[in-house]
């Protein structure tokens, strides 16, 4: 796995940022930026070698193709139909005809190319303003054929990011319970995949029910539930070797694990005597520590982004509540005071916003409040929804939704969904099964 | 063994009715409920003969009804008599509810159960608790009746 690392070689040429094109996603965008992606020119004995190594016709047209999936379902971006093309790849490249590109009102022009250069891919990618008439970006970098997806994904991140001014999410992955057969005998698997659905793999057999996988921030190191010998408990598994162990020695179940922030500790609730309390594992000198102390259920744990503060989920008050507390647990306060039950508080990466999952009136929503509780703002309702899990620049949400069974009990699904923060661009995620319980990692690339 | 189940359905049928009715007056009674409380026998199975294996709760509750209690001590008195056996309670929540609190709740209705049956004499060691939350439902209906059936703690010989 450390080849999937990619260097980025080149910056061809720096450039000033003033006066060019910009996306605001702070709105719903109800206007995505036209966008060309030209495909990225490839010479025949490149073409070839690619062709004997990764068995596709085209790698170059293959990488624009992602490139252009990717600015698609980021709401943000119109991608143009290649039809309307005048000019040829290699050249656009070199120097974009912009009256030919403004006449199909592209704002934004993607041009590049890749070559086999000793068993490896070199890509350079270059970023137009198609109005201003002038590059905004050019870059260029080499990796192992095998990453050509990920090649897709961080040409996308830094085209976001240079037209945004925020970080992009592209070149990330989703870990996520898969799940098959019938509702009253679910078969659950961890499984995980590219965060456009590619590449998905599954981690567990199924002989055994998981629920909740999180990612490490920091690392490929995943924590989750497993009721592996019908005793459930947290366990950590690192998704590079495939080794797992149990987290503490806990004399009952323990749930609802997710990593600090310096993913150096777990934070989960451990279940006994029909009390929920949270407790954390530092995962270097093993030292478990009790953070809640009441006789109701404290779960759902989350970290502030600087590990200062924890949110919580606690029936003490007689329902379902959101909680704020000091990582010491000191300081405990309700934050949540709408009308309806609130669980499953997750703190923004930005830190500035948790969002959360609501039952109201026999609805369920996914929102998101800021951390002191004002500017409750709900996203999406439906039947039934919950678990949100953050992009890690802090602009989308990932969930899942199940159906209503019809009368006889049939026509259950279980899906994964996500919603911009704006409360726009609400897109399924593909799964070649039925999935649940996502959960978003870190830029793979930084 | 037909015959003999017939009858005992029948009787709790009767038990059930006469419940019913003595609560009419304060809660909305909806054929197989009292209040939201499953009160059916359809997906009771049976430890022993006259020995119902599982109780229900209301939506959030994990407290113990009239007829939970019975069917508690019924369970006690024949774990007094069969002293080798060990069980665990199995706790469930409905779908109505996000899967880590439903862990939680299915834990603390086992407990529940759990604490009744030692009141009457059974050792905490014949005794383990497993919660499953949401994730295994008797009955795959998105409707009040099906989400009661759902809220229980099942009562199954673990030797």
């Amino acid at each position: 796995m450390k080849n999937i690392l990619i260097t980025l070689i080149i910056i061809l040429i720096p450039v000033k940022s003033f006066g060019l094109i910009e996306v605001d996603i702070t709105r719903g965008n109800l206007n995505p930026l036209p966008v060309a992606v030209s495909p990225l020119s490839i010479d025949e004995k490149s073409r070839q070698n690619f062709e004997n190594i990764l068995k596709k016709k085209n790698i170059g047209s293959e990488i624009s193709l992602i490139v252009e999936n990717n600015l698609r379902i980021s709401g943000l971006f119109n991608p143009l139909n290649k039809d309307a093309f005048l000019q040829e790849p290699d050249i656009a490249n070199l120097k974009p005809r912009f009256e030919d590109w403004n006449l199909i009102k592209a704002q934004a022009l993607i041009t590049g190319k890749v070559t086999y250069v000793e068993d490896k891919l070199r890509v350079e990618f270059r970023l137009w303003d198609v109005l201003a008439g002038k590059e905004m970006m050019a870059l260029a970098f080499t990796t192992v054929p095998n990453n050509w997806r990920r090649v897709g994904h961080i040409i996308t991140d830094k085209v976001y990011e240079r037209l945004t001014g925020e970080k992009g999410y592209f070149d990330t992955r989703i870990i996520y319970v898969a799940e098959e057969g019938p509702k009253t005998q679910r078969v659950k698997k961890l499984a995980i995949m590219d965060q456009d659905g590619a590449n998905n793999k599954f981690l567990t057999l199924g002989n055994e029910l998981v629920l909740t996988p999180r990612f490490n921030p920091t690392s490929q190191m995943v924590t989750y539930l497993s009721y592996f010998r019908n005793l459930p408990r947290v366990y950590l598994l690192d998704i590079e070797t495939g080794t797992q162990e149990v987290v503490g020695d806990f004399p009952g179940m323990t749930f609802a694990p997710r990593f600090s922030p310096d993913g150096k500790k777990i934070i989960m609730s451990f279940a006994k005597d029909g009390n929920s309390e949270i407790y954390t594992m530092d995962l270097e000198n093993r030292i478990v520590e009790k953070i809640t102390n009441h006789p109701s259920i404290d779960t759902s744990p989350s970290y502030s982004p600087d590990g200062k503060f924890i949110s919580f989920n606690s029936d003490r008050s007689g329902y379902q509540q959101i909680y704020v507390m000091k990582s010491d647990g000191s300081n405990v306060k309700r934050i949540s005071f709408g009308k309806g039950i609130y669980g499953t508080p997750v703190w923004s990466p930005r830190g500035d916003l948790i969002a959360f999952t609501k039952l109201h009136k026999g609805k369920f929503y996914i929102g998101v409040m800021r951390t002191d509780g004002s500017g409750e703002r709900l996203l999406t309702e439906n039947f039934y929804q919950e678990a949100p899990s953050w992009s890690p620049n802090g602009r989308v949400l990932i969930f899942y939704r199940e159906t209503k069974t019809d009368s006889k009990g049939k026509g259950f699904s279980a899906k994964l969904w996500s919603i911009d923060l704006t409360g726009y661009n609400e897109r399924q995620v593909p799964t070649p099964t039925d999935g649940s319980d996502p959960s978003w990692s870190s830029l793979l690339s930084n | 063994m037909k015959l003999s189940k017939i009858l005992k359905n029948g009787f709790l049928i009767i038990v059930a009715c006469l419940a019913l009715s003595a609560c009419a007056t304060s809660k909305k009674t909806t054929g197989q409920m009292q209040g939201d409380v499953y009160t059916g026998t359809d997906t009771v199975e049976y430890l022993a003969s006259g020995v119902p294996d599982r109780v229900f709760f209301a939506t959030n509750e994990s407290v113990l009804t009239t007829a939970s209690r019975e069917t508690l001590r019924k369970q006690a008195a024949w774990l007094r008599k069969n002293s080798k056996i060990t069980i665990v309670l199995e706790g469930h929540a409905d779908e109505r509810g996000t899967r880590e609190y439903n862990l939680a709740l299915g834990e603390r209705r086992a407990n529940a159960t759990k604490d009744y049956l030692m009141t009457y004499g059974i050792s905490s060691d014949r005794i383990s608790v497993l919660s499953y939350g949401k994730e295994r439902p008797v009955d795959s209906g998105s409707n009040p009746l099906a989400w009661s059936k759902n809220r229980r703690s099942v009562t199954v010989k673990a030797n």
